[in-house]
């Protein structure tokens, strides 16, 4: 068989380009359950929410893009405090599943909120030149999104690290999600740090809601349920926890899901499919993912 | 010498049934106070209340001379009363290093922390050799000395400590117990829990004997070493003794 080389290269900076925003979102899922143990099913709207902000801020409010995007980041970071506030924190001595349900509550919350505000006729997100273009390589044609995703994942990936490992705020983050009783004893205000890691987590949802409002521009108010589940496979799929993992397991399943449908078109129907068999599986070949490590768990 | 800590009637509850009962007792500064007792005595609950880890139903909890009964924790370790928790808890996710920076959390002064770590390093060097090491991966007694150096860092007035003989070589609680010495000899209060009753009522000035949560004895060190019932609850008699006893 003779290997298309050109369609080839463009499926994969495709599926990487997924990748990467599958890995955003994916981080923020890996980080709150790292800290309080908890599936956040309210991240997937969070999303949802950043892309209506920049939709709104674009065509409603005429801002120009470039302006919108830290003022979208800005405003879904103080959503998700909020919702860290008001939804998690009166929870905090409570038993792990009333979180689990109060999470499943703002998730319900912010589709039907958006559905009663936005209406739930479908929309198009704008499109933003510099990123939504063409580029033509010879034969290969790619869209500026395929270089600009993974560069800005990349350098919010850095900034992350530097952040998790080299400041005092990262190294209680780190101290808090191993032994939360004994980073109160070293004096560590562990509802700062709870509420630092919803902030950090929804601020890469915003920037990745962006993204993938230019390269699928279609949505409507459950437009992210699908990828918050995906994300929150890819952070199973990495060993949830772990931010590392969370990156791995995004870009993996980003490509996964693209080359499979390339290899194979007749199952194009079932893409989404994928990333839930990839679950099954990891879930019965590994539980822990691929970076996760085996903990007993806390009484 | 004027108490440092002072609890009054303090009763308080733990998983479901009431641990303390209503406790009582002093803590003269600079000396080492112990409390002794057999296991579920609510040795380790009183020191989970007095760092508002756990909640105290009634009673009070005076730290010179003022209220910190249900006091946020981080508030009570920024007044200088830390603990050194039961099974050393150190971060094993973290190097020996930020395990000793963590313990400075509440602090800013650059210099002073700088300086105190090395001070630390100068009491136990061991942790100087393996400050790159993830303290995971430290042996017991290591990770022992993690954790007082890692409280010392808070820069305490009153170190509370759960247990530090626990699970450690005979050689290795030597080495602990001759810290705790030295560190009141620089003027520290120790508030000592142990089960290793013998070896704390060695150091100690004075001691509680902690029964179902309930202060049942107390006296100095050497009262309670020579005290009968305490011989036969918790040192265990030598076989001279029984022998001489017939």
């Amino acid at each position: 068989m003779l290997v298309n080389w050109p369609m080839l290269i463009q499926q994969v900076v495709n599926g990487l380009t997924v990748g990467c925003l599958y890995a955003l979102i994916a981080i923020g899922y890996t980080m709150v359950y790292g800290i309080l143990r908890l599936i956040n099913f309210a991240h997937g709207d969070i999303f949802m929410m950043a892309m209506y902000f920049a939709f709104f801020g674009i065509t409603v409010f005429l801002i120009p893009w470039w302006a919108v995007m830290p003022l979208v980041v800005v405003v879904t970071t103080a959503l998700g405090v909020l919702i860290e506030q008001a939804a998690y924190k009166p929870l905090r001595e409570a038993p792990r599943i009333s979180l689990l349900i109060s999470a499943i509550g703002v998730s319900y919350l912010l589709e039907n909120l958006a559905t009663v505000l936005f209406t739930g006729i479908p929309r198009s997100f704008p499109s933003v030149p510099h990123f939504t273009e063409m580029v033509i390589v010879g034969q290969v044609r790619i869209q500026w999104l395929g270089f600009w995703v993974p560069l800005i994942v990349l350098a919010l990936v850095v900034g992350l690290m530097f952040i998790v490992h080299r400041t005092k705020t990262g190294m209680g983050m780190r101290a808090v999600s191993k032994d939360m009783e004994t980073a109160k004893l070293m004096g560590v205000h562990i509802n700062r740090i709870i509420a630092t890691t919803f902030g950090i987590g929804s601020a890469l949802a915003a920037v990745g809601a962006m993204l993938w409002g230019m390269k699928y521009p279609q949505m409507q108010p459950y437009v992210g349920v699908m990828p918050g589940l995906k994300c929150f496979i890819a952070a199973v799929i990495g060993g949830i926890g772990n931010i590392t993992g969370a990156i791995i397991g995004g870009i993996l399943l980003g490509l996964l899901e693209i080359l499979i449908v390339y290899f194979f078109p007749g199952l194009s129907g079932y893409k989404d499919a994928f990333a839930f068999i990839a679950l099954i599986l990891i879930l019965l070949l590994k539980p822990t993912g691929l970076m996760g490590e085996v903990v007993t768990d806390k009484v | 010498m004027s108490s440092i800590l002072r609890i009054e009637d303090l009763k308080a509850n733990y998983g479901g049934i009431e641990a303390l009962k209503g406790i009582s007792f002093d803590v003269e500064e600079g000396a080492i106070i112990t409390l002794i007792g057999a296991n579920g005595a609510g040795k380790s609950t009183t020191l989970r209340a007095i760092s508002s880890l756990v909640a105290a139903s009634s009673g009070a909890i005076e730290y010179r001379g003022e209220d910190i009964t249900g006091m946020d924790t981080r508030l009570i370790v920024e007044r200088g009363l830390v603990m050194v928790p039961e099974g050393r808890r150190v971060f094993p996710n973290l190097t020996t290093l930020e395990n000793l920076k963590i313990g400075a959390y509440l602090r800013k002064d650059e210099k002073g922390i700088e300086e105190d770590i090395e001070a630390v390093y100068a009491l136990f060097p061991r942790l100087k050799e393996r400050h790159w090491q993830m303290a995971g991966t430290l042996s017991g007694g290591e990770q022992q000395m993690l954790a007082v150096g890692r409280a010392m860092m808070s820069k305490p007035k009153l170190l509370m400590m759960d247990e530090p003989s626990l699970g450690l070589a005979p050689l290795v609680v030597k080495d602990i117990f001759d810290t705790i010495l030295k560190l009141n000899a620089e003027g520290m209060t120790i508030l000592l829990v142990e089960q290793n009753a013998n070896a704390a009522l060695r150091i100690a000035h004075y001691g509680y004997v902690l029964e179902t949560g309930l202060c049942t004895l107390e006296g100095t060190g050497a009262e309670l070493l020579g005290n009968s019932r305490v011989r036969e609850a918790y040192l265990g008699r030598t076989k001279a003794e029984r022998q001489s006893e017939r």
